[in-house]
């Protein structure tokens, strides 16, 4: 067992953080440690785990065995409860530059349990220019014992001051067999389920798990990918468009909805409400203060949660064209919509590749769109509307 | 709905019950108006969740030394602590002489039992649900004029609704403003008199224009509706509820009754008729031509772009050359 276990088909990239562990292990010991060094960009495709990536290394780092796996420190690292490991995970669409000073301070201090002090910045493309700047100093600047770990989607999307600083980790799409074996073997999905979703998902582990583990998910997608053999006028995409809408605000909904709650339920218990006597009145004002901020950073949350909803709906319809132009082309590849084959021939049979490519364009165009904050079911509609003419 | 209420009426227990904020202030307000009404000296507290404790109970329910009277109102009863509660139901049982306890509670199923218990020791009931029947909102609106002792006509009470939409703060305060500007039975006319300044407040008219394709008058209405102060990313609304209506009436989706297509195209039954009309002169082609510059345009206004007016202009030349494109 070890910590690298998590990672599906990165058997390069085990390689490389091992050795990196290692040599870390040389430095605490009183040598060079050639081969490791204090700023790692992790970047690959959404689902290729960058951040499970970066989490593992982060347990190699703090562990007396290179990342066993078992030992208490291993078991906090992974759990989120290190008391070395510093993790930012931006809920909004951007991290703020006071959040990022706040964190640059923390992360100097030295390390308590005597190895490193490890950040790890999930999402670091969400930090803004300012904020960017303040990460920059920290990572030229490096505190003896501090690691910082960035996942990004890909190296171009941070500040190229930093990423030139960093040494680069690259994740790849693993392959399909790869992501049944770890759903089989792992999640002890059914070999024929785990192969179907392992195949829709393209790659992406995430994804692949989700749809295994929700029936919903998988329905969703079902529905998603029968739309466009369902496009025979300007009416059915409009209803198509509202039907799209409808399932991702109520999915995101629902998302949001299980996390605010917890998220409140445990601040009302920290603040300690229904408590009486001397101090109440005062921490009553605190924890509406608290209250509010918990509130504010939930809709950004909300906004990007909505956002994520819409790009895997609209990525599963991509997939579809994708998979009509592989058809169209005659090219031997594995198509990740195979349930939907006869609605893919016959989109196929019936319109030109350079139709189709001004199909996907227009499927690209709408997540631009609803990136830049266009109302989704305006931007779907217009989308829709592109797919039925070609 | 709500009615006026006379001094002798409050009862020393009231429960609001619903999810309709403008119904609930309302009913609040008028409870401490009819307790005021009797006593102009009366204190009232006005409590949300956050600012009660069990002193604070205490405080305000307890009997006072020369018998003031008091109006208790506890917001969002639902989200009182278990505490808190069992607190206010021990007080259902052993009530103040001189205080008038007032609990709004949203309805659902939190904090049933302190309902359940303020019913059972005899409080009156004030139900503020959102009304979610078109006929429920008709209702309402006639109540608002009712209560401002004026009348309203069955179909001027209809535009108007088809004119505000669903909001209840919207239709109070359209009707509020129709009260203040006409004399006499509001009717029909006196409707279209206002809902035409309305519409050319939310952009409607300037949607219906450019789809007709009379883009001179559309600009003039579109300058009108910016100069009133109406947000651009309304009337972008209206352009893309306008284009909509249009898509669904070129190419219905088979085998549809017109009440379902009313539905898909969010209007009013009674509306595919002018929707059609509307649609004579546009290619399934323009349609969608048009559903995409309403798409760009949006974006413009959400900050693509650094002149809101001019992308609106710009949507409104485009979708009416969009109309006359064949194919
Ligand atoms: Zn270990």
């Amino acid at each position: 067992m070890s910590v690298f276990d998590d990672l599906v088909g990165q058997d390069t990239v085990i390689e490389q953080l091992r050795s990196a562990a290692r040599a870390a292990d040389g430095l605490l010991a009183g040598g060079t440690g050639a081969g490791m060094t204090h700023a790692w960009l992790f970047t690959g495709p959404p689902g290729s785990g960058r951040a499970v990536a970066a989490r593992a290394f982060a347990a190699a780092l703090q562990c007396a065995h290179g990342g066993c796996g078992h030992c208490d420190s291993c078991h906090q690292v992974l759990t989120g409860t290190h008391a070395d490991v510093l993790y930012v995970r931006p809920t909004g669409l951007s991290f703020g530059v006071e959040r990022t000073r706040d964190l640059v301070l923390r992360a100097a201090s030295s390390p308590t349990g005597g190895r490193f002090r490890v950040v790890l910045f999930e999402d670091a493309d969400r930090a803004t220019e300012a904020a960017s700047n303040a990460l920059l100093k920290a990572v030229e600047e490096p505190s003896p014992r501090t690691v910082w770990l960035l996942c990004t989607p890909t190296a171009e999307d941070l500040l190229v001051t930093i990423r030139s600083r960093c040494r680069l980790v690259l994740m790849r799409t693993p392959g399909t067999p790869a992501v049944v074996d770890a759903l089989v073997r792992r999640d002890g999905v059914d070999p024929g389920l785990a192969g179907a979703v392992a195949r829709a998902a393209a790659g992406d582990v995430e994804r692949a798990r989700r749809l295994a583990a929700d029936p919903e998910a998988r329905e969703r997608r079902r529905e998603v990918l029968s739309m466009p053999a369902r496009l025979d006028g300007l009416g059915a995409c409009v209803s198509a468009a509202a039907r799209l809408y409808e399932l991702a605000e109520a999915e995101a909904k629902q998302t949001t909805a299980a996390l605010d709650e917890q998220e409140k339920a445990d601040m009302r218990a920290a603040f300690g409400e229904g408590a009486t006597g001397k101090g109440v009145a005062k921490a009553v004002r605190g924890a509406a203060g608290a209250l509010k901020e918990l509130e504010e950073r939930q809709k950004r949350r909300a906004t990007r949660i909505k956002r994520d909803t819409y790009d895997v709906a609209l990525m599963d319809l991509a997939a579809f064209y994708r998979d009509v132009l592989a058809v169209q082309l005659g090219a031997q590849v594995q198509r990740s919509t195979e349930s939907h084959d006869e609605d893919v021939r016959r989109v196929a049979g019936s319109s030109t590749p350079e139709a189709t490519l001004r199909r996907v364009d227009a499927i690209m165009r709408c997540r631009e769109r609803i990136a830049a904050n266009v109302h989704p079911q305006i931007a779907i509609e217009a989308m829709t509307a592109a797919l039925y003419l070609g | 709905m709500l009615g006026y209420m006379s001094t002798a009426s409050v009862s020393a227990l009231s429960v609001v019950v619903g999810d309709e904020e403008l119904l609930v202030d309302r009913a609040v307000a008028e409870l401490v108006a009819a307790v005021r009404a009797g006593d102009p000296e009366v204190d009232v507290h006005d409590l949300m969740p956050g600012q009660v404790s069990a002193g604070k109970l205490v405080e305000v329910t307890s009997p006072s030394l020369f018998g003031e009277r008091r109006v208790v109102v506890l917001r969002s009863a639902q989200d009182l602590t278990k505490d808190l509660a069992t607190e206010v139901t021990g007080y259902l049982r052993a009530p103040a002489d001189d205080v008038v306890l007032v609990l709004v509670h949203a309805g659902g199923a939190k904090g049933k039992a302190l309902l359940d218990a303020a019913l059972k020791a005899g409080a009156t009931r004030i139900n503020c649900a959102k009304p979610t029947k078109a006929a429920e909102r008709l209702e309402f609106l006639k109540g608002e004029f009712s209560r401002a002792g004026r009348q309203i006509t069955r179909d001027a009470a209809q535009a108007l609704l088809d004119a505000v939409g669903t909001d209840l703060r919207e239709i109070a305060a359209a009707c509020t403003q129709l009260v203040a500007d006409t004399e006499g039975r509001v009717d029909e006319k006196a409707v279209a008199r206002y809902h035409t300044g309305k519409a050319e407040a939310t952009g409607f008219t300037v949607a219906d224009r450019a789809v007709e394709g009379r883009v001179a008058e559309a600009l003039e209405q579109l300058r009108w509706s910016l100069a009133v102060g109406t947000a651009p990313v309304l009337i972008n609304s209206a352009l893309a509820g306008a284009v909509r209506g249009l898509a669904v009436v070129v190419q219905p989706p088979r085998g549809i009754a017109d009440a379902e297509l009313a539905k898909r195209a969010k209007v009013p039954p009674w509306k595919l008729k002018s929707l059609r009309q509307q649609a004579r002169g546009w290619s399934p082609q323009g349609v969608a031509r048009a559903l995409q510059v309403v798409a760009e345009t949006d974006a413009l206004i959400k900050g693509a772009g650094r002149d809101p007016a001019y992308a609106l202009e710009r949507a409104v030349i485009e979708i009416g050359t969009a109309r006359g494109q064949r194919r």
